[in-house]
């Protein structure tokens, strides 16, 4: 079977409108995907029917608030496959997941002289919190590089793993190149020096079946809005072992059990690293999102944008003064490209009159772009309700910036 | 409707294929650096000023976008032979004719070719690219430093 992509389309409210008289096609999925209207009910009919702060009151609305906020977290678990709700801390979104490692996780255990290993193709996101961890603890911060494919250069992996290794954070696809990563390798060579592993999933759950057990690492980060979910609501799955050992990120209410002026004592897991009252209209509607994704054939979703990302990267090669950044074996959803004469800025703004809504800029991951000598790039990025139809308005509006600027 | 031809007009296309007055400029008696971190537009403007606070001679250098570029060059061929005081008046009457929502106040003529610019108003996201030039002029002329457009 393959995906029915019209009944998908269908489904997204957002997508049947023009803008400057022109159909609209969304192809700025890696920043924020649209919600299908699942999401956007399930959202509207909490606070409608069911609004109340959670695990605190006795009455009937906050007992089917708290219900529904946990309903989420036992979904959230499912997608991940994680072995236990207990593993599921409910956060903003990646940054503040990977920032509550850093600072939690980090602080306790990195000391100087340890090193952290992050990749050159990681966003700003799964940089600046392990470059601030290092200045706190005079931890050294290392970059396994990339080749001009934008793949990770796995051959020098071994050599920059070592004793002194505590922490490998890996991107699972790249925002700004589409490059899937081998996880999984990079997750055992790690291990077998110790260290711990976080991968950033940030746009690879909306992509790829995500299997935590199967993966055995150390810690998972992804946010909801990137798959089909509303924003300010993401998860940081960990292994419990890690969770029991590690110091609160936050203090306040909900995450402790007892509290005096002499002593606090903490809330059991998952609840310790939620401190104060949670997004939880946000929470039902990552589950939402979840329910909605799972009634969909990630398989099906897959194989579509992968046969989109090929027909736009074939056309993208005939296209004159087109030069493509990441052209990884194993990539998906993001055609990344500069135009020969034309700024991606420039090309932005053209596209977008054009009723084609792109990102230019340099994506969060300003390294990729020193590394391939850009100051930015255009990127076209999919999802799983895009059509040959819209590749077909891309590729037409870029032929006119060209005749724009011949 | 603003069409896209009033903001990548042919004076605009012409000056970012062929930016006047690009290059570095030896023993400067002002400059300075501009950046606009979202767009990655990075500029470097150098200035000559004698001792009547009249700009002998300007250029700039860097990368950027159509906007950022063309505004620049035409900048520096508007600056060439003018007082400091000269400016400042250009440097307002150009930020009113690129950000100013309605019917421009100013007198778009004393903007000469800079007027060009005007299109810019209805995209508000590229005003900052238009600006960037003038707020690293401004810099270099009453202090040293990086000049942001955010």
């Amino acid at each position: 079977m393959s995906l029915d992509v019209a009944a998908v389309k269908a489904q997204f409210p957002i997508l049947d409108q023009q803008v400057y008289g022109k159909r609209l096609v969304y192809l700025d999925n890696a920043a924020t995907t649209q919600k299908p209207r699942a999401v956007i009910h399930a959202i509207q009919s909490f606070y409608e029917k069911d609004n109340a702060n959670v695990h605190r009151g006795v009455h009937a609305l906050s007992e089917r608030a708290t219900a529904a906020y946990e309903a989420a977290r036992e979904k959230v678990r499912g997608l991940l496959n994680a072995c236990s709700v207990r593993e599921v801390v409910f956060v903003r979104g990646t940054t503040e997941a990977i920032n509550l490692v850093a600072q939690s996780w980090g602080m306790a255990r990195l000391r100087a002289g340890d090193e952290i290993l992050i990749t050159e193709m990681e966003h700003h996101s799964n940089i600046v919190p392990w470059q601030m961890l290092c200045e706190r603890t005079g931890a050294r911060l290392r970059v396994l590089p990339i080749n001009d494919a934008g793949e990770l250069c796995m051959e020098q992996l071994p050599s920059l793993l070592n004793e002194r290794t505590k922490l490998v954070g890996v991107v699972h696809l790249s925002n700004a190149l589409g490059t899937i990563n081998p996880v999984a390798e990079i997750i055992r060579q790690a291990h077998a020096v110790g260290a711990r592993v976080l991968v950033d999933g940030a746009q690879a759950a909306a992509h790829m079946p995500i299997d935590v057990q199967q993966l055995d690492c150390d810690f998972y980060a992804t946010s909801a809005h990137k798959m089909y979910g509303p924003t300010g609501i993401g998860v940081l799955y960990a292994k419990e072992t890690l969770l029991d050992e590690m110091p609160p990120y936050q203090g306040g209410g909900d995450m402790i059990r007892m509290v005096t002026f002499e002593h606090t004592q903490y809330n059991e897991l998952p609840y310790k690293f939620e401190a104060g009252t949670p997004n939880i209209a946000g929470a039902i509607g990552f589950g939402a999102a979840i329910d909605w994704l799972r009634g969909l054939d990630m398989g099906e979703i897959a194989a579509h944008e992968q046969n989109m990302l090929q027909e736009a990267t074939r056309r993208a090669k005939d296209l004159p003064g087109l030069r493509l950044v990441g052209e990884a074996k194993h990539r998906a959803t993001v055609l990344s490209f500069t135009m020969e004469g034309i700024h991606p800025h420039d090309l932005g703004t053209i596209l977008d009159r054009e009723g084609v809504a792109i990102r230019a800029g340099h994506h969060c991951a300003m390294p990729v772009m020193q590394r391939f000598g850009v100051p930015a790039t255009v990127r076209a990025s999919l999802a799983a309700y895009n059509t040959l139809d819209d590749l077909d308005a891309l590729f037409l509006a870029l032929e006119k910036a060209c005749a724009m600027f011949a | 409707m603003f069409d896209l031809k009033d903001l990548y007009q042919q004076v605009i296309v012409d000056h970012n294929k062929h930016p006047r007055n690009f290059g570095r400029l030896e023993d400067p008696s002002h400059e300075a650096e501009g950046y606009n971190p979202l767009c990655g537009d990075r500029l470097h403007v150098y200035l000559k000023v004698d001792d009547q606070d009249r700009i002998e001679d300007v250029r700039f250098e860097g990368e950027g976008c159509a906007i950022s570029m063309a505004s620049a060059s035409l900048m520096t061929e508007a600056l060439k032979g003018r007082t400091l005081e000269e400016f400042r008046a250009l440097f307002e009457g150009f930020h009113e004719l690129v950000t100013s929502s309605g019917d421009v106040a100013c007198d778009e003529t004393d903007l000469g070719k800079l007027a060009v610019l005007g299109g810019v108003r209805a995209f508000p996201s590229r005003i900052k690219c238009a600006t960037l030039c003038w707020h690293t002029m401004k810099n270099a002329i009453e202090r040293s430093g990086v000049a942001r457009t955010e």
